[in-house]
């Protein structure tokens, strides 16, 4: 009988052409079979330049779907949004790479353009025990469905166009553990967040991180999504669950899902994506659900975040480690310690990223906003996940919600998240944000991030300031 | 890419932790369809005040840095997002080499694909190598044949991956190496496919059946 095996290495095992080296385990060198990729506009054009260059062609076109999400305008009239000369050429070239290399682009008049990350999953394409590998840190996104997801730069782009393959790294494994249950007015967002917080900005460095437990089996497909696409945000490289019941009835409702069929065969292999009852892991943690409160951040990396009942921290209270760090994000951030973080008033408020912009997102924050208006002086914006989200919502009235409260109902793309395109924040201006990351300069040259759900997003908005979701009692 | 055999130059300390890509290469700078005018970029919003104005204060701004080759970093340099444009604008800029602790996953993939050096360093090491710049700056060289690091008060010697090493050193065609072995590509493959038919569609708006 072979040894037990975790879940990341069956998926690794079975996509392994050769390896380079004597020994298997963490560390192994090997070439890794990749079974498809999304391209976006802004880190693929290097590398369709670079198989010109060397004359080289896709080894699998129809293993690739480019997608425009990452500089465009989320203007409502599509027509008037605004494009600078270098996102008009970017989403130029990715359609005309597509049509000279025989790859499926969605350009932004296309009805099922949106987030590669939210598109990829509802057409059907991220199937369990896949690899998926894209150029773009988020790619994590696809372990809700068991599948090996992870971000790479355009030069490995350019490798897996030309090979389907990745010269790769076997990771160490991490197992996260998650008992009990989300109270009510917590999410999956307020999850990972907690798990970030825990375990700091690299505490799954070198790892492919296994979610499990009671916790994680509850969630739905969409909420499992968050939690992997945030786990880069903690360092993983690779987030996995394993693929449940739910997972397989997610496809199955997918445009281009395999037939009934085939979804019958998958299953019988599907079943056998799981750790085995022994395997080792190099890391293990434990946490509770139940104990986890709303969370936000304080500071400008993502593990610097607290309930929303605390108070900013005070450096000095802080390991000596982490002082000087805190010093700066606060100075950064223009916070005083010990400042009640519900008293922190925001400029602006947006729902939207790859992150937390999928239909029960909106549906959150929509529950939030019934029968309120977002308060006097407050920006608030949601751009869905993707134009099939955006319609999605249209046909349950979500959008009537948004704008009868006061939120612009924008378009699809990745927007105030890291804004490549015109949305984004004056310097010192305080955003409400549902996305993954409060760098320094993120949503804008000085503007200033608070991470946290989109159901939080709408109570902060609504209150003018960050605000404890629990207290607003949902409109019935 | 770049080889990387043996080099001098002078190295700025960076200790801040958790320096991520969107702070190396801004997304002004992220408009381009080719690799060219990322030098400007790097670090951008700290080499520069909002007048476009040099920030005096920041370390690569100090006449002694002008030619600066490494950075000595804190923990989780690189993390966040995928842009491989940090990496080309580190090399348009000049820099050659990055000595830290841990670095970001993808980041470092980058890097290697590129020639930059990064070395990782165990802390207590890394902590007696910065004791030894004077004001976070001073001149360092680093041979990676040899796997030394040296400055005027400290010397060592360094661990790092073999396959890497090689790489840096003799600047490999990546694509061209994994195309020799096309035929076990191709052969995997069919197999591969073979037995997960559902695998197969996914392309146009039909399912696959």
């Amino acid at each position: 009988m072979s040894a037990p095996k975790t879940l990341y290495d069956k998926i690794v095992d079975e996509h392994r052409i050769l390896s380079f080296d004597e020994a298997g385990g963490a560390g192994e060198r090997l070439l890794l079979y990749i079974d498809r990729t999304v391209l976006n506009e802004y880190t693929s054009p290097q590398a369709f330049s670079g198989l010109r260059d060397a004359g080289r062609k896709p080894w699998r076109p129809e293993a690739s779907l480019g997608v425009v999400d990452h500089v465009n305008s989320t203007n409502p009239d599509r027509e008037a949004g605004h494009l600078d000369d270098g996102a008009r050429r970017q989403i130029a070239y990715l359609s005309e790479n597509g049509r000279d290399f025989g790859i499926e682009i969605f350009d932004l008049f296309d009805s099922r353009q949106g987030i590669e990350h939210v598109v990829m999953p509802e057409l059907g394409l991220v199937l369990p025990g896949m690899v998926i590998a894209a150029g773009d840190s988020h790619s994590t996104t696809y372990g809700a469905f068991g599948v090996v997801g992870f971000g790479i730069g355009t030069s490995d782009i350019e490798h897996l166009l030309a090979t389907q393959t990745l010269v790769y790294r076997r990771l160490k494994t991490m197992r996260v553990t998650v008992d009990g249950r989300l109270a009510p007015g917590v999410t999956a967002k307020d999850l990972i967040m907690e798990v970030i917080r825990r375990i700091g900005a690299d505490g799954a460095s070198g790892h492919a991180v296994e979610f499990a437990g009671e916790a994680i089996d509850a969630l739905g497909v969409e909420a499992r999504m968050t939690i992997c696409n945030m786990a880069v945000e903690c360092g993983a490289r690779v987030a996995l669950m394993a693929p449940d019941d739910k997972v397989v009835d997610y496809i199955d409702g997918c445009p281009r899902a395999p037939s009934a069929d085939l979804l019958e065969r998958a299953q019988i292999e599907w079943r056998t994506l799981r750790s085995d009852p022994d395997a080792r892991f190099d890391k293990d943690v434990w946490l509770s659900a139940d104990d986890i409160p709303p969370m936000v951040s304080w500071g400008t990396s993502p593990d610097q975040s607290l309930a929303i009942t605390d108070v900013v921290p005070d450096p000095e209270a802080l390991p000596p480690a982490r002082r000087a760090d805190a010093v700066r994000a606060l100075a950064y951030m223009g916070l005083a310690p010990n400042t009640p973080l519900q008293e922190i008033t925001i400029d602006r408020a947006f729902i939207g990223s790859c992150t937390n912009a999928r239909l029960s997102d909106i549906r959150d924050a929509a529950s939030i906003l019934k029968g309120r208006k977002v308060a006097p002086g407050v920006r608030a914006m949601i751009s869905p996940g993707s134009s099939g989200v955006r319609s999605a919502a249209e046909a349950e009235g979500l959008d009537r919600i948004f704008i009868e409260a006061g939120f612009e109902w924008r378009r699809s793309g990745c927007s105030l998240c890291l804004a490549m395109n015109d949305d984004s924040l004056a310097p010192g201006e305080r955003c409400a944000s549902s996305t993954n990351r409060n760098f320094e300069g993120r949503q804008g040259v000085g503007g200033r991030t608070h991470l946290m759900s989109p159901a939080m997003v709408a109570a902060a908005a609504v209150s003018g300031r960050l605000a404890d979701v629990r207290t607003l009692a949902v409109a019935s | 890419m770049e080889h990387f055999v043996r080099l001098s130059g002078p190295v700025a300390a960076m200790p801040a932790a958790n320096i991520d890509t969107d702070v190396i290469m801004p997304k002004t700078f992220l408009k381009g369809i080719d690799r060219l005018g990322l030098a400007v970029g790097l670090f951008h919003d700290l080499r520069f005040d909002e007048n476009g104005a040099l920030r005096p204060e920041f370390i690569l701004n100090r006449r002694d840095m002008a030619e600066t080759r490494f950075l000595l970093v804190g923990p989780n340099f690189g993390c966040g997002s995928s842009r491989e444009h940090a990496v080309w604008g580190m090399l348009q800029y000049g820099i050659r080499g990055i000595i830290g602790s841990s670095f970001g996953a993808i980041f470092a993939d980058n890097a290697a694909n590129n020639g930059l050096l990064l070395l990782s360093l165990p802390p207590a090491q890394l902590a007696e190598l910065a004791a030894c710049l004077d004001d976070g700056a001073g001149q360092i060289t680093v041979d990676l044949e040899a796997q030394r690091i040296e400055t005027g008060a400290y010397a060592g010697s360094f661990d790092i991956d073999q396959a890497l090493r090689r790489a840096l050193m003799l600047g490999l065609d990546r694509i061209g190496e994994t195309l020799t072995y096309t035929d076990r590509i191709r052969a995997f493959e069919k197999a591969y496919l073979a037995g997960k038919p559902w695998l197969m569609g996914g392309h146009g708006d039909e399912r696959v059946s």
